[in-house]
């Protein structure tokens, strides 16, 4: 069989499609990835970390925050228990109850930079992204402001500015990108007198945090925090105590946040398709029994009234002939009563 | 209008009138604090509890209670219930009234609300449940409003646009029951990305069936219980078909709802098995939890059920009171009393009153603009230019 150039050309733009096609499902299906190769990551080892707040001021002066309410060389800050704020993107806090530990231990929290992140699939306008580079970054130029990036993120990271009246933003750690792409350190890796922070390719990260547990198994705990969590992270954790102790959730699981979803959103073609379909057919059924009932009913009805018709013409058929009866009785009695009369009247002449 | 102004002198200062003008001049006051002082100002909102009851209340409860607007549409218009015909009209008004409601709050919540249209018409967010119901409700309001028209145009003496529009009863009938089963059941879906702050009892991969099926008989209660306040208060705006067929609608509407209400609490229970939970059932989120899923979804079933067979109308009326009560519990349980449920309790959230204060202002607003309507448009009863079959 022939076949046109259009037709060919057809078939190529369908082609076309199909692949087009095929790559948005691609994306939105339940695909495992496993970040960006090549793509940097920091390791923090909390067996290292003395807790001297540095890294929290580098972190303000390279993001220009606002200056904080109490110095950053004041540790009476770390008696209590911290978040991120608005103010901060990255705090460190103290934990004093390790039984079995020598001294306090720390950890250290800000945006985990997650590779399939919580807050980028929950956005409903894609202000958040996952750079080839490792950081998540967020675009306030279309936030909406709705927070729900704050509920869906599983280390309770993302803050709010909630004093801000007209411009609000939502605050987090930017793995400073914009240095990154300078080549330069993020702020609180190049400000940690201890090297308890290590800046590299998330790889390598993880090859060097299991030669450290190799090299000093009784110094660590054998599990690398971030490498499976949540799908994993670019951020890495070492640590002595169990991470619980460093205040860190170990029941989130493996599974990343966008699979979470995926499946109620799988339902979406199929509650579009469906319904239509469904209630149309349901509709029509409905439609249906009303007239099929309502042609029963005529039915019905004339059936009743032409039966009640013939009823009433036999009945009077009836009535009719029984008075056609009586009336022929009638003339007959007469008839015999007139000859009674009259043969009576005869013998009487005769008599 | 103009009737208005001559119904003044008769007395403008009525009770309603009085408290309604004095929660509209306190919440102005709320409304210029919140956009001048922002969230912080008015909310007791945090970094750690995001979402308060302008979420819990003014959104997730607001769209289930305006679940009337399909489920009685769907019934009259698909299923053929016909002489359910003249509760179509009031309950479709009250959702659209309802959505709107939903959208205005939203204002106040959002940290820049004039970006709301920018999940739709700038940068859309499509792995986002949250957008699904965003672009659902936005669809859904607009259906709402062409399907409440009719009303609208008879008012205006409109009769051209409103014979097209009546034209197009079946198609928006069928768009409205798609959309709300998608972002009914999405509100739910929004928690399905936060296993680890909301309590096991409460997040379930079926939360969103649980949300959808909830939001059948949350729209059908309250299809009742609104009916019994209009009986009370707009019982001369009433014509008599509509006050023949309101007995009906209060059985046939009780009836549904006590079965969806069975089927709702077996799934819940599955949900419950399907996930092992039982154990959980001991502690005292368990307590709350079968507070919620006995006293507020089995019991009021059986009830329902009951006065059904009893033919009691007015135990019907107290029953969907109690339903859309426990509606509004099971909103607030998943939004707020199991969110979060591990943090200690002086990170918890508790609303600052003027939350409570705005959403009241709110309410007040829906309930003005709804006496407005009623007591002006052809919602109750039927125009009298335009009784031809709808």
């Amino acid at each position: 069989m022939g076949i046109s150039r259009r037709q060919f050309l057809g078939w190529m733009g369908a082609t076309g499609m199909g692949i087009a096609a095929g790559k948005s499902s691609y994306a939105a299906g339940n695909k495992h990835f496993t970040g960006y190769p090549e793509s940097f990551g920091v390791l923090f080892d909390s067996t290292l970390c003395i807790g001297c707040r540095s890294c929290e001021a580098a972190c303000n002066k390279v993001n220009q925050l606002p200056d904080p309410d109490k110095p950053f060389d004041d540790l009476s800050v770390l008696n209590k228990t911290r978040r991120t704020d608005a103010k901060a993107y990255t705090v460190v806090n103290r934990h004093d109850d390790t039984a079995g530990n020598k001294g306090p231990v720390f950890g250290k929290i800000q945006c985990n930079h997650c590779l399939e992140p919580a807050c980028a699939s929950a956005c409903f306008v894609r202000a958040f992204k996952k750079t080839p580079q490792g950081a998540v970054t967020y675009d306030a130029s279309v936030c909406v402001g709705c927070r729900y990036c704050m509920i869906a993120c599983p280390f309770y990271v993302p803050a709010y500015e909630y004093d801000e009246p007209l411009t609000p933003r939502v605050m987090k750690c930017t793995m400073c990108h914009p240095r990154i792409l300078e080549g330069k350190l993020p702020g609180c890796v190049e400000a940690c007198p201890k090297e308890a922070l290590s800046f590299g390719k998330r790889e390598d990260l993880i090859q060097l945090g299991r030669q450290r547990i190799r090299r000093l198994p009784d110094r660590y705990v054998d599990h690398i925090y971030g490498e499976h969590e949540m799908g994993g992270t670019s951020w890495l954790y070492l640590s002595g105590v169990p991470f619980e102790k460093l205040g860190m959730r170990e029941d989130l699981g493996v599974t990343a946040a966008p699979n979470l979803t995926s499946g109620a959103l799988a339902s979406v073609p199929i509650i579009a398709g469906l319904w239509p379909v469904l209630l149309t057919g349901i509709y029509a059924v409905s439609k249906r029994k009303d007239k099929i009932a309502a042609e029963e009913k005529r039915q019905a009805v004339e059936n009743a009234l032409s039966k009640a018709a013939a009823d009433a013409e036999a009945e009077i058929a009836k009535a009719l002939k029984q008075a056609e009866i009586a009336n022929k009785r009638k003339i007959e009695v007469e008839v015999k009563r007139a000859v009674e009369q009259a043969t009576a009247k005869k013998t009487e002449e005769e008599s | 209008m103009s009737e208005e102004a001559t119904a003044a002198d008769k007395t403008f200062l009525t009770p309603f009138n009085m408290i309604a003008g004095a929660i509209v001049l306190i919440g102005g006051v709320l409304t210029i604090l919140r956009f001048t002082g922002g969230l912080g100002a008015v909310t007791n909102l945090s970094d750690n509890n995001p979402w308060g009851i302008w979420i819990s209340f003014d959104l997730l409860c607001g769209v289930a209670l305006a679940a009337g607007g399909y489920t009685t549409s769907a019934a009259c218009y698909l299923f053929g219930l016909k002489r359910y015909h003249s509760a179509v009209r009031p309950a479709i008004m009250t959702a659209f009234m309802g959505y709107a409601l939903v959208v205005l709050a939203l204002h106040y919540d959002v940290g820049r609300p004039w970006r709301l249209p920018y999940p739709i018409f700038i940068q859309q967010g499509t792995t986002s449940v949250l957008f699904e119901v965003g672009l659902c409700v936005f669809l859904y309001l607009n259906v709402l409003l062409v399907e409440y028209s009719p009303a609208a145009l008879e008012w205006l003496r409109l009769p051209r646009i409103r014979r097209v529009i009546v034209k197009l009863t079946l198609v928006l009938t069928i768009l409205g029951v798609v959309l709300s089963t998608m972002h009914q059941s999405s509100l739910g879906a929004l928690f399905l990305i936060a296993p680890s702050k909301l309590h096991p009892l409460w997040y379930s991969s079926y939360i969103p069936v649980f949300f959808f099926v909830s939001s059948i008989f949350a729209g059908l209660s309250m299809v009742i219980f609104e009916s019994t306040l209009s009986h009370r208060y707009f019982h001369d705006k009433m014509d008599a078909t509509h006050l023949e067929e309101s007995p009906h609608v209060a059985l046939g509407f009780a009836k549904a709802a006590s079965w969806v209400m069975a089927g709702y609490f077996a799934m819940k229970v599955f949900g419950l098995a399907m996930d092992n939970n039982w154990h959980y059932l001991g502690t005292g989120y368990g307590v709350w939890f079968l507070v919620e899923l006995l006293g507020f979804v089995a019991l009021p079933a059986f009830v329902y059920m009951l006065a059904v067979r009893e033919k009691r109308l007015k135990l019907i009326r107290w029953t969907a009171a109690w339903t859309v009560l426990g509606i509004v519990l099971n909103r607030f349980n998943v939004s707020l009393v199991a969110f979060n449920w591990q943090l200690p309790s002086t990170e918890r959230y508790f609303p600052h009153w003027m939350e409570i204060g705005v959403t009241v202002f709110l309410i007040t607003l829906f309930l003005i603009a709804f006496r407005f309507m009623v007591t002006r448009m052809p919602v109750l009863h039927e125009h009298p230019e335009f009784k031809d079959a709808h």
